[in-house]
């Protein structure tokens, strides 16, 4: 015999100004199954719960329902009083009198009318709500880390001196990401390799840290606490723990100074054709970890050779003291077992070409990019001013390596340009912008700097004075206007770039004659993004950037339990942000790892195997893969009948496969149909 | 004029809405922390997902004497469980179909996605679903329907 509280509050004048409680309290006392129906001015203060917990005790009820505000406000307060006075949590249910009713509804009689409905819907399903216990997950005490550049390197960072296990997975033959290839960092100008090397020399010798360069997350499997990642070691050609690092094989390359080099974003210099160029066997860096050699099986010639059956070459391998270098390795499949998973796959500047992989999105041809040498985009731009880049920091043009004159800086392009498809700002551009008129005028001081942006968003600490000492110290021309057009011509028997633009300030059209073009193009996710995603069932936007629980309250979680985002996979971010980003992932992920087993909430999908078919009907609608089809057999071995089943790890709730299944045999627990028609039929005229 | 215009003995249509948890519902709470006043006609129904949504509750819903039904999620892309909205949206597709092929009156039923942030959306959709519905009048046609079968 159902014995179910209602428990109506005023909330002050909130509710009791448009719904008349006591009219309302005596009302759904005569439900049936009401055992005790009370009012009080404030249910969720002290006095309020101390009269719920007092009741329940009192009468032994077996449901309560409190009618107030959102179960988003309360419904966790109201069931933690449930549990401590010794009801089942899951046996309290509200009615949301206040946000649906007293707040919409001004007048008193249907309001409370309303009131009195929404409550015994609330008795309907609350009487066949049943005592759920939350479910335990045992958890694998290890991280994994997908991308190592600055935000991935952070996260692994904490996560391991938080004393967790953590595997860096990274694609690239170094760790390091965009970060380690940047000249020098807003707004403190420090060299961005000096600030950042020390950290991938850590995450290379942390005894918490396993490694894994130039490796690819292949299959996710398993779930939150217990995943099991497939991980695809791809061939390197060189066994990286013989290999000293000593140089011999990329210096006796035969291919030394030929092949455009990824890091420093492909560029080439006419004046000097091995600028920027590497090896076949290559470091993409001095400074990378692991501070060892890959092979290009693309344009080695041993390996190309071998496709046609000989041997040519291989100067490397005898150059080799260690013996690492193996030509016949392979992709390698490794799986590994951890509980958590932060993904930090970062971002890559949008193509400004007219191929685009996104459909919707356009490219910029008008302005030349591929066609012209000298129109360079900023991670380009960046490698040229780098101490560290192929010029070693000498500011010389790409075409024929002359220091330019004058150079023009267009920022938004792509960013915020609904035509062009990309209607989000890239944050970071006019910072950067700023900093390369800034760069570029420390090392040519009669140089000209010309700027064209939309706006300057230059929001953050010591942010906007930057921009301030970039255009009034620094002596940068800031244009206020886009611009149309860019042409190359010759003058003078040099080649300039003609950079047809508009000052809308001044309402007038700005020709400039310029020796370089910067474009500061969007920040667009990775490649790849979007499939990554899928495999972890995280969901993204029509960008690829992946998407975060809450954008206010929960920026690193996902609604994959288990992973988590930061850094600017989730959107366009600077480094600050990126890195207290990846520090707040590591936080969550040793909050997740810190406990024996994890707790989670059991309204759940179960499905009833007496009654199951198996047409697997759930199977492919389950958006999160946790529904099974499994053999039941007997003692002998004999298959009985095949079932499918929920797993309560993967499970998040969501309810899709009870409506899909023909048979009626799976069903939400907490939203049962049994509860949900039972709630229809109480709207019953 | 006050959208809840009070009538006397007029007809005031009974309207069940499924909605899911992490949008619609969200939607019709910041509809009342911003006072957005609507018709009291609607009744919802809190599901986690519209994906949860049994095309036979709909039926229930006409059965037990609602004159319209809205069923409404979280815009796509937007879905707490990645893709409870889109199962949701395909089976409408053929559900209204089905409808049609029975009878049932197809403006009736409404589908609509608003998020957490629309609270003026969920006002002015449940304004209008109740203004429609009182022009329809009383769903009486769907005790025809179920006497004829």
């Amino acid at each position: 015999m159902a014995k179910i509280g209602v428990f109506t509050c005023w909330c002050g004048e909130n509710i009791a100004r448009h719904v008349d409680c006591d009219a309302v309290s005596n009302a759904v006392a005569k439900l049936p199954g009401v055992h005790c129906s009370l009012n009080y001015k404030y249910m969720c203060s002290e006095p309020g719960q101390n009269m719920i917990a007092e009741k329940i005790k009192e009468l032994g009820l077996t449901g309560v329902v409190v009618a107030s505000c959102s179960p988003h406000m309360h419904l966790k307060t109201f069931r933690k009083t449930a549990e401590n006075a010794g009801l089942n949590p899951y046996l309290v249910e509200m009615a949301n009198i206040r946000e649906h009713c007293s707040w919409v509804h001004t007048d008193r009689e249907i309001a409370t009318a309303k009131a009195i409905e929404l409550i015994g819907m609330a008795v309907e399903k609350v009487r066949r709500n049943h005592a759920l216990e939350p479910i335990k997950v045992p958890v694998t005490k290890r991280a994994l880390v997908i991308g190592a550049g600055v935000a991935g390197i952070q996260a692994a960072l904490d996560v391991a001196a938080g004393g967790v296990e953590v595997v860096v997975v990274e694609k690239e033959p170094s760790v390091g990401g965009k970060m380690a290839g940047l000249s020098e960092t807003f707004p403190t100008l420090d060299c961005s390799q000096c600030i950042l090397t020390p950290r991938m020399v850590e995450v290379g010798q942390h005894p918490n840290i396993k490694l894994m360069t130039y490796c690819e997350v292949e299959k996710v499997d398993g779930y939150v606490g217990n995943f099991k990642v497939t991980i695809r070691k791809k061939a390197r050609y060189v066994d990286i723990t013989k290999c000293t690092g000593c140089g011999a094989c990329w210096n006796a390359c035969p291919m030394k100074g030929k092949i455009d080099n990824a890091f420093d974003f492909n560029l080439g210099f006419g004046h000097d054709k091995k600028l920027g160029k590497r090896s076949a066997i290559y470091v993409p860096f001095p400074q990378a970890v692991p501070a060892r050699p890959t092979v290009d099986a693309e344009n080695c010639l041993r390996l190309k050779s071998m496709k046609n059956g000989k041997e040519l070459c291989g100067i490397c391998q005898k150059q080799c003291a260690a013996n690492a270098i193996n030509f016949h390795d392979q992709d390698e499949l490794i799986e590994i077992e951890v509980g958590a998973i932060v993904v930090a796959t970062g971002y890559q500047l949008y193509s400004i070409g007219k191929e685009q992989e996104n459909p919707n999105i356009q490219g910029y041809a008008e302005y030349g990019y591929g066609k012209y040498k000298d129109v360079v985009d900023s991670l380009q731009f960046e490698r040229i001013i780098s101490a560290s880049g192929p010029t070693g920091g000498e500011p010389l043009r790409p075409s024929d390596g002359r220091v330019p004159e004058k150079i023009v800086f267009i920022q938004c392009v792509g960013s915020r340009d609904n035509a062009k498809g990309i209607t989000y700002c890239s944050k970071i551009c006019c910072m950067y912008t700023a900093k390369h008129t800034m760069l570029y005028k420390h090392k040519v001081h009669d140089g000209e700097a010309h700027v064209f942006y939309m706006d300057i968003r230059s929001g953050g600490k010591k942010y906007d004075e930057f921009v301030r000492r970039a255009i009034e110290q620094d002596g940068a021309i800031y244009h206020r206007g886009r611009v149309s057009k860019i042409e190359e011509q010759m003058v003078d028997g040099v080649k300039k770039l003609m950079v047809y633009g508009a000052d809308t300030l001044s309402g007038k059209p700005v020709v400039v004659e310029a020796d370089m073009v910067v474009l500061a193009c969007a920040m667009t996710p990775t490649t790849g993004a979007p499939q990554l995603a899928q495999k972890l069932s995280v969901g993204y936007d029509e960008y690829g950037f992946l998407s975060e629980s809450h954008p206010k309250l929960r920026p690193v979680e996902t609604n994959a339990a288990g992973v988590f985002v930061c850094g600017a996979c989730q959107g366009p971010k600077d480094i600050p942000e990126t890195v207290a980003q990846a520090s707040a992932a590591a936080g969550k992920v040793l909050i997740m790892l810190s406990q024996p087993n994890l707790t989670r909430e059991p309204e759940i999908a179960s499905v009833d195997e007496r009654l199951c078919a198996s047409c697997g009907a759930c199977v492919k609608a389950c958006p999160f893969q946790a529904i099974t089809k499994e053999e039941i057999r007997d003692r002998n071995g004999n298959l009985v009948k095949t079932t499918s089943r929920v797993n309560p790890g993967l499970c998040m709730g969501c309810g899709t496969c009870v409506a899909v299944c023909p048979s009626k045999s799976v069903d939400l627990i907490g939203f049962t149909d049994d509860q949900i028609y039972a709630q229809v039929e109480s709207l019953a005229d | 004029m006050n959208p809840e215009t009070k009538t006397t003995g007029g007809f005031e249509p009974k309207i069940v809405a499924f909605v899911c948890n992490w949008c619609t519902y969200l939607g019709a709470d910041l509809a009342g922390t911003n006072r957005l006043e609507y018709p009291a006609n609607v009744r919802i129904i809190r599901l986690p997902c519209t994906g949860r949504v049994d095309f036979n509750l709909i039926v229930k819903a006409f059965e037990v004497g609602a004159d319209a039904i809205l069923v409404s999620g979280c815009h796509p892309g937007d879905c707490h469980y990645a893709a409870g909205n889109f199962h949701a949206r395909r089976r409408w597709g053929l559900f209204r179909e089905l409808l049609d092929t029975i009878g049932v009156d197809s403006r009736r039923v409404h589908f609509s996605w608003i998020s957490a942030a629309e609270g003026a959306k969920f006002q002015k959709l449940v304004t209008e679903i109740v203004e429609k519905t009182r022009e329809l009048g009383p769903y009486e046609d769907y005790k025809a329907i179920v006497a004829e079968k």
